[in-house]
């Protein structure tokens, strides 16, 4: 289930994936490798294409040409269920969640995802402690529990964020695709949230798209950068931040 | 089966379809455009027909009684739009599907309280009274013919307007993305009850042009809101290109599938609706191709 | 609060086949049976967020069953093998149609199950199936019997008054339970955002699949003894108007409430036997009530009575 640490082959990869949607190419020959222990930046103006991507990667969409492999086998025709099973779990860059459930509950049933015996009917829910300590346990790592009966509807909009993260991780993936986890939050909630990443990265494999540089540089081990659909430059973050072409397109005077 | 009888089955079937696509055509659209499930558009249809029955015996003359009919239908599309529909909207489906259904029980009722419910014919006009024989024994009549012509003269000028008028334009647009149109600052009330009185009329008049061929009787507005569904979901929602093709796909099996199966054909259509949907579930056409 | 009530009620329920007269104690019948009937759809319609406007079709199938599982007119079936045998048979549609349905979302969805069981009731009507479009009558009631022993008989007014209650109750409990468990939660988190259920891993089609064959066999519990009550099967049992009528049962109650479906039950019943016994033309005044339910109280009755409650206490 989870990604191996220090393991050479990719856990989640694209291969020359593309996406149109009519005249527009939304996503351009991007090929991608996340590997186990490492966490994968991607960074790029509005419109580049990375939420695109990401709904490719996670089975939400199917490309128009290229492929996807998961461990190295392809997975043609990924539906969202499919790649859920695989391990590849996904935030949302708007908040998805179940608004009239509970924080706690919108973790439960993502964790129950993965369980065995749907079928069981006889057994009550809340008494299935796989899924309430998996959810009690995520909504810990991301600073929740306070908060656990709280209709999802009625969260801060940073809670909400956190919420995303939460079901994510109670679903125990072995890949995580974050679509911008920090954007709305403040200060405090994203240093919390870059520090669990921190924690998550030796036994996952994790792609990050973040407009946020600092949070960027600062724990990415590999960073690529999207232009129209396209990949501009990917490597080391030293290499991107020296890569004359990405600093002409997107960094300017950031760095 | 001879060539006569064959040629009289495709008529049949042509009409039918070209009926079935008038009353279905109002539905697609509304429901494109607006996004409200109306159970009670098959009452206009039966209201259509009932008019007709009462304004030809006050006028004496068919033509006369559609074209005040269509008026009417018109402004009652108009008013009721205004009135009930306006506030539909906002509601979710189902309060949408109980809500026309309730206005289908007060049409029904409004309609055995003042003309009763007995099943009524209306003449055909004398003009259009004539058979056109074919082979040496059938024979199929005018009036039949005028209304598959008077069908696609209508369809035709419902192409034209929704293709090269700036208000089809508006209605396309909003068919596919509702959101845009309001957010390029077209009136949308207006253009919301403009389509709901168009399909009210379509619907309408429908029922008036069917009435001296196939009877007025108080379920027949049921009868064909269901059918309608049924081409509704062939063609796509909110696809009058394909309302015309599904309407007409029905026609022939309907009409054909009472020649051949007579016990099943009632279960015929639905089963291409099954078919349709095994193979292509959001429809023949989609939501762009109005 | 709730359960003093709910005993209530259920005490007033068991001994009013003592207090009132053989009207009352078939209407009640009547009503209870509906009740399971709209608890079924609640389950596909408030739990699970599907409306199906054709949910009659397992009603009419279950009742025609009880007339075709007999080997003739004049044979007495046993209660014990006809009703498992209907139960079965809606089951068996309800994974046909909702199989296929089920491909389609939304407004598709609607009309799809309307179109459905508009081909159940033609081919009960358009056939001789059963009578066609007269029905058939029910000569014999199903038989309680166990070997030599009669528990009770279905003929008798105030043992199927029993018998409904007991099935209105067990009906209860068991979607309680139901609902309860994962399979339920899950149901809930479809309507809740479908699109985020597949996004976690579940077989959302699945999921709405089980629970349409689930409420099609319930329906065709509440369908059998209809008929059994009834004493003749028709093909009105599996209209449109049927399944419209269920459906305004459930949102009249309050959508997603087991209780609201039966509160729907009872007052959507007791309405039309007010109205009808007003004037010939009831449909007119009954279209107006379904309107103005409808338009005023988007929670049902159980909805308006919990913002009573919440508003009088002062609790938000």
């Amino acid at each position: 289930m989870a990604g191996v640490a220090g393991m050479a082959e990719a856990t989640l990869a694209a291969h020359e994936l593309t996406r149109r949607f009519g005249g527009l190419v939304a996503v351009d020959r991007v090929s991608l490798e996340l590997k186990g222990a490492e966490i994968h930046a991607l960074i790029g103006p509005n419109g580049a294409g990375k939420s695109t991507l990401i709904n490719l990667l996670s089975g939400g969409l199917s490309p128009t040409s290229g492929s996807i492999s998961f461990r190295g086998a392809p997975v043609p025709h990924a539906r969202p269920e499919q790649m859920a099973r695989l391990g590849v779990g996904r935030t949302f860059q708007q908040s998805n969640v179940f608004m009239e459930l509970s924080a706690f509950e919108n973790c439960r049933l993502a964790a129950q995802a993965r369980l065995p015996r749907a079928w069981a009917v006889y057994e009550r829910a809340i008494d299935c402690r796989a899924s309430t300590d998996a959810a009690a346990s995520a909504l810990r790592s991301v600073g929740l529990d306070a908060r656990a009966d709280i209709p999802a509807g009625v969260l801060a909009h940073g809670e909400r964020r956190a919420l995303e993260i939460a079901m994510c991780l109670a679903t125990d993936p072995g890949v995580l695709l974050l679509d911008e986890p920090l954007a709305g939050m403040g200060l405090e909630e994203s240093q919390r949230v870059l520090e669990l990443l921190r924690t998550l990265r030796p036994q996952h494999a994790i792609l990050l798209v973040e407009h946020d540089m600092d949070a960027v540089f600062a724990i990415a081990d590999v960073i690529t950068v999207m232009a129209d659909g396209a990949v501009l430059a990917s490597g080391s973050p030293a290499i991107v931040r020296a890569n004359s072409a990405v600093r002409e397109a997107y960094l300017g005077d950031v760095v | 089966m001879d060539l006569p009888i064959f040629l009289i089955q495709v008529l049949n079937s042509v009409q039918y379809g070209l009926l079935l696509f008038l009353v279905a055509s109002g539905l697609t659209l509304i429901f494109g455009i607006m996004g409200v499930v109306n159970l009670a558009h098959g009452s206009f249809y039966m209201l259509g027909a009932y008019t007709a029955f009462t304004l030809s015996s006050l006028t004496g003359n068919l033509f006369t009684a559609i074209a005040l009919g269509v008026v009417l239908a018109v402004a009652f599309g108009y008013v009721l739009e205004w009135v009930f529909f306006s506030f539909l909207y906002r509601r979710d489906h189902l309060q949408q599907v109980l809500l026309t259904y309730g206005l289908i029980l007060v049409f029904e009722e409004i309609r055995s309280l003042t003309v009763g419910d007995d099943v009524h014919g209306v003449s055909v006009p004398a003009s259009l009274s004539a058979s056109l024989p074919l082979g040496s024994t059938m024979s199929y009549p005018i009036y039949n013919l005028f209304i598959s012509v008077a069908c696609l003269v209508v369809a035709t000028l419902l192409f034209l307007l929704l293709r090269k008028t700036r208000l089809g334009m508006m209605i396309r647009a909003g068919a596919s993305n509702r959101e845009m149109v309001r957010s390029l600052g077209i009136d949308i009330d207006f253009l919301f009850r403009v389509v709901f009185a168009l399909g009210v009329a379509l619907a309408a008049f429908a029922g008036m042009i069917a009435a001296p061929a196939s009877s007025v009787y108080p379920g027949m507005g049921n009868q064909v809101l269901i059918i309608c569904f049924v081409v509704v979901v062939i063609g796509g929602i909110g696809s009058v290109t394909g309302a015309l093709v599904a309407a007409l796909l029905i026609g022939f099996i309907d009409t054909f599938g009472k020649v051949f199966l007579p016990d099943y054909s009632g279960i015929l259509v639905y089963l291409l609706m099954a078919v349709i949907l095994v193979w292509r579930p959001e429809g023949l056409f989609r939501e762009n191709a109005v | 609060m709730r359960r003093v009530l709910l005993a209530i009620a259920l005490l007033a329920l068991a001994i009013l086949p003592l207090v009132a007269g053989k009207f009352y104690v078939d209407l009640f019948a009547k009503i209870m049976i509906m009740a399971v009937f709209a608890m079924s759809l609640d389950l596909l319609v408030g739990v699970t967020g599907l409306v199906s406007l054709g949910h009659a079709a397992f009603f009419g199938l279950a009742s025609y069953m009880v007339v075709l599982a007999a080997p003739d007119k004049y044979a007495a079936v046993s209660l014990w093998t006809s009703l498992p045998i209907a139960i079965a048979a809606s089951a068996l549609l309800a994974f046909v149609i909702g199989a296929l349905a089920l491909r389609t979302r939304g407004v598709y969805f609607i009309m799809v199950t309307l179109a459905f069981s508009q081909m159940v009731y033609f081919v009960f009507h358009d056939t001789k199936i059963a009578g066609g479009s007269d029905g058939a009558y029910i000569y014999v009631k199903p038989q309680a019997n166990v070997g030599a022993w009669s528990p009770f008989d279905l003929g008798n007014g105030t043992h199927f008054y029993y018998a409904m209650l007991a099935l209105l109750v067990l009906t209860f409990a068991l979607l309680r339970l139901l609902l309860a468990s994962r399979f339920g939660h899950a149901l809930r988190g479809i309507r809740s955002n479908e699109q985020r259920m597949r996004a976690l891993g579940f077989n959302t089609y699945a999921y709405k699949l089980a629970a349409f064959t689930v409420a099609g066999a319930i329906a065709g519990a509440a369908g059998y003894f209809a008929a059994v009550q009834f004493g003749v099967v028709n093909p009105e049992m599996a209209s449109w108007h049927q399944s419209a009528n269920v459906l305004l049962m459930v949102i009249l109650g309050g959508v997603g409430n087991l209780l609201g479906a039966v509160v729907g039950a009872f007052a959507l019943v007791l309405a039309q036997d007010f109205f009808s016994s007003l004037t010939k033309h009831w449909l007119l005044p009954m279209g107006a009530f379904v309107i103005i339910a409808v338009m005023l109280l988007p929670g049902g009755l159980i909805g308006a009575w919990q913002a009573l409650r919440g508003g009088r206490s002062g609790h938000g």
